[in-house]
């Protein structure tokens, strides 16, 4: 142990690394409810060459390597299952460059979203990047390798659609470039090359540390608003959903339901955000989709909620403040939730399945589904608040989660950024032909198994 | 502890350790350390698991701990309604150190110099005065307002220097007020702060008693931490003076009319000390002197006012240094964002932040390029004027 400590300290620097029951403590566990897993030590590089002698020292010491972004999956994905080396990478948190007219952006993998939102606020006032609502510290790379989704994927997609390439350290050591700045000084995109994206994404850190990546930027509107529509019956909000994206003018469309304050139970909350140039789009888009909406008004089925001007602000912060505040529901500091990828015409079933879910654990339901790319499909998430000091809370929402992810596989859909056990559940109804590849895939890039280990892997 | 029912509501969700825009973290021993133990969260996190006794009592805990300058960014951002708590969590924590026998030597020794000496450098009580040799200030004897100097501006070397600017400039205004002189206590704000409150509230009260036995009713300090201490602590133990930091004094009078400046042509920028700024909510009135000035030009950095980055000596650091030097140290990363205003001078109006910003820039090796001011010393150097000139 002494060994690979002082092996790890001269990579790094001994400032940089930490085998102390502190950060081993901090570093065992995520804000949500999973169990805790100790490392062994906790290592902070600074460049692409620092992680490749990590890489390099624990092929040589067969001790796994855990990648850590913001650490704010919720889901345990940066917990050592297997112990070892956590590398927090949030060192690395250089913005490399910006491309303007092709519009991507270069950073290394410790860049948070807020030094980018704020950074290109600042120095591109014209250009965004699609934010998510996980707090300001969440990492730009953690959420493209967790196929992460923001206020933009309505328009474009999951985050993971773009990314235009990276650079990663291979369980081997290796230093790989994939799309097009393997061939070229630009990172304008993963096509036409044969698409080795593919390798590292959703796979829980578990085939290569990224340290840097590319991703597109898009143009940023002088205005921005949010209407909400409002409606009482769940069975309608696929047609909702794709009536509004079919308007071609939304941004970003979410929906919210819950259960308190009171007064909010039953409702389904479509939150559709318009941006535009001019007040005169504007008006035009957000009365176009007052239209398409039309027949709901008329019959009594739902309706646009008058918004004061006040309480606007904080439905068009970005991120939501009010995501985290949710982790006081209880007053107790935690929550998690499981965000199921589905397609929207499940939404009926999943909502009712929701509020099921959450009586049976005597926790208020809560709901929020995001929509991605044109209603292609949907983010739907259960969320559970608990009460860290109440163990048996924790336990009581770490249940209602599993639960919430064995029904929306039941459903049809698939849990996203899944923790352990749910990774179990979805190898259960994989392919076994897929899970074959899969194992494939890893064994040829990882042939000691020290990345990430006990994540994606067939007990 | 105090508090206890409520650390476990923090979720680490990282806000308090950003400004609010989030162009950078400025939690200043976050940027220092980069491991999570040592942002607000972490601590929040690791708090809960020693009262626990699920990790035990450590230097590096005491560290931990210490190392926090109670800047109060975390307070300013934090997005859960328990924000206003955080510092006072973090030094409730160390009053549990400070009980249980857990702090650090330079810890102990601040607190054992302040009870065998009354001060932390051990410096003799009648030598409390000699900053002010040759001044000619008045000794307190029912004037106006009592001009509190503190520990750092009696004894320091660059604090007696700024001690001289602020009284010079003070009495050249006309303001009335008096000194203490060898009879000037220390306000115990770090005492407070490095967890001795039993040893702070003896200080305060005795301190109290003494003022009122004065008969002072007005306070103008030099030091932001003393203002902190007599205008927040203070009231709580029934000392309700009328406090004032003198650049608040000193703004009113230009304010009024009754101070103006024949000019100084440089460029300059302005570090808001913690205790003046975040804790406090005094942004304007030193910016406002600073725009007095003829021929000044105030280059703001990119953080400042409550997302202002702390210079590293808050909560007792100044004296205990255990959140220590090298590149990462806040006062070197505030003086690289100083240089990039391109002002020749950083302005400030806390003895603590000066002699920090000032080491800083030497370790740095740009002390030929950027100076650091306090806000007294820019105002001589720019030639003030009264209705008695």
């Amino acid at each position: 142990m002494a060994r690979i400590y002082e092996a790890l300290a001269e990579i790094v620097g001994k400032e940089y690394i930490s085998d102390q029951a502190e950060e081993l403590f901090i570093y065992s566990r995520d804000p949500g409810t999973m169990d805790p897993k100790k490392p062994d030590y906790v290592v902070l590089p600074r460049t692409t060459e620092e992680v490749q002698a990590v890489i390099h020292l624990a092929n040589r010491e067969k001790v796994p390597v855990v990648p850590l972004g913001g650490g704010l999956a919720l889901s345990g994905l940066s917990r050592p299952l297997k112990a070892g080396i956590v590398l927090d990478m949030k060192r690395m948190n250089k913005i490399l460059e910006v491309n303007e007219k092709s519009r991507y952006v270069v950073v290394e993998a410790g860049v948070s979203q807020g030094m980018l939102q704020a950074y290109l606020k600042k120095n591109y006032p014209h250009l965004k990047h699609s934010i998510p609502d996980s707090p300001p510290a969440a990492t730009i790379a953690g959420n493209v390798l967790i196929h992460g989704s923001g206020h933009l994927s309505q328009a474009t997609g999951f985050h993971s659609e773009m990314l235009n390439g990276m650079e990663v350290v291979l369980p081997t050591g290796e230093i790989c470039k994939v799309g097009s700045c393997s061939a070229t000084p630009y990172w304008f995109s993963r096509a036409p090359l044969p698409d080795l994206a593919g390798l590292f994404l959703g796979w829980h850190g578990t085939t290569g540390v990224v340290t840097k990546l590319a991703i597109k930027l898009y143009p940023n509107p002088a205005l921005k608003d949010v209407m909400i529509f409002l409606t009482e019956n769940p069975d309608h909000m696929p047609d909702i959903l794709f009536k509004v994206t079919g308007t071609e003018m939304v941004e970003d469309l979410n929906v919210s339901a819950t259960q308190l304050p009171d007064y909010m139970e039953g409702l389904q909350l479509t939150l559709i955000y318009v941006t535009a140039n001019t007040s005169d789009e504007l008006a035009f888009k957000e009365r176009t989709i007052r239209e398409t909406l039309r027949s709901y008004i008329d019959e009594k089925e739902g309706g646009f909620m008058v918004v004061p001007t006040f309480a606007k602000g904080r439905f068009l912060e970005a991120p939501l403040r009010e995501m985290t505040k949710f982790s006081d529901t209880k007053k107790g500091g935690g929550f998690e939730y499981v965000g199921a990828i589905m397609p929207i015409e499940l939404f009926p079933k999943a909502y009712r399945k929701g509020v099921e879910i959450a009586a049976k654990y005597d926790t208020p339901y809560s709901m929020a589904i995001r929509i991605i790319g044109r209603a292609h499909c949907m983010m739907f998430a259960y969320a559970y608040a608990f009460n860290r000091a109440d163990e048996n809370d924790r336990k009581n929402a770490q249940r209602a989660l599993h639960e919430s992810n064995t029904v929306a596989l039941e459903m049809g859909g698939i849990p996203w950024k899944a923790e352990e056990p749910a990774q179990q559940l979805i190898l259960k109804q994989m392919n076994p032909e897929t899970i074959k590849l899969m194992n494939k895939i890893r064994a040829v890039l990882d042939p000691n198994g020290i990345m990430n280990p006990g994540n994606w892997e067939v007990r | 502890m105090e508090y206890a029912d409520i650390i476990h509501r923090c979720f680490r969700c990282g806000y308090c350790k950003f400004t609010r825009e989030y162009q950078d973290f400025n939690c200043p021993t976050y940027r220092k350390f980069w491991f999570e133990t040592y942002s607000p969260g972490g601590r929040m996190w690791l708090l809960r698991a020693w009262l626990n006794g699920e990790v035990q009592s450590s230097k590096r805990m005491a560290e931990i701990f210490y190392s926090c300058v109670t800047c109060g960014n975390c307070v300013e951002h934090c997005a859960l309604d328990f924000r206003d708590n955080l510092v006072d969590i973090f030094v409730a924590a160390r009053g549990e150190m400070v009980e249980k026998g857990l702090v650090l030597p330079p810890v102990r020794d601040y607190l054992k110099n302040i009870r065998i000496h009354g001060n932390p450098y051990k410096e003799p009580q009648q030598e409390r005065a000699r900053w002010a040799d040759g001044l000619g200030i008045e000794q307190y004897a029912g004037q106006e307002y009592l001009l509190y100097i503190g520990c750092v501006g009696s004894y320091d070397e660059r604090g007696t220097k700024i001690a001289r600017a602020v009284a010079s400039v003070l009495k050249k205004t006309g303001l009335s007020a008096g000194i203490l002189g060898n009879k000037e206590p220390c306000d115990g704000n770090e005492v407070r702060l490095l967890g001795e409150s039993e040893l702070f509230q003896e200080m305060a009260r005795q301190n109290i008693t003494m003022f009122k036995e004065l008969g002072v009713k007005k306070i103008v300090t030099l030091s932001p931490h003393s203002y902190n201490a007599f205008k927040n602590e203070y009231r709580e133990l029934d000392g309700n003076f009328e406090v004032l930091h003198y650049t608040e004094a000193l703004n009113r009078l230009v304010e009024e009319g009754k101070v103006s400046f024949s000019g100084l042509n440089e460029t300059v920028t302005y570090h808001d000390p913690c205790y003046l700024g975040r804790h406090n909510d005094v942004f304007d009135a030193p910016r406002n002197i600073l725009r007095a000035i003829p021929g000044l030009a105030l280059a703001e950095m990119s953080k400042i006012k409550k997302n202002a980055l702390c210079c590293g000596g808050g909560g007792g650091n100044f004296f205990t240094d255990i959140i220590g030097s090298g590149e990462g140290a806040p006062g070197r990363d505030r003086i690289r964002e100083a240089l990039e205003t391109g002002a020749k001078a950083v302005a400030t109006a806390c003895p603590q932040c000066a002699k920090m910003l000032e080491d800083a820039a030497k370790a740095e090796g740009v002390e030929d390029r950027i100076k650091v001011m306090d806000i007294a010393e820019i105002v001589e150097a720019a030639g003030m004027r009264t209705a008695a000139d």
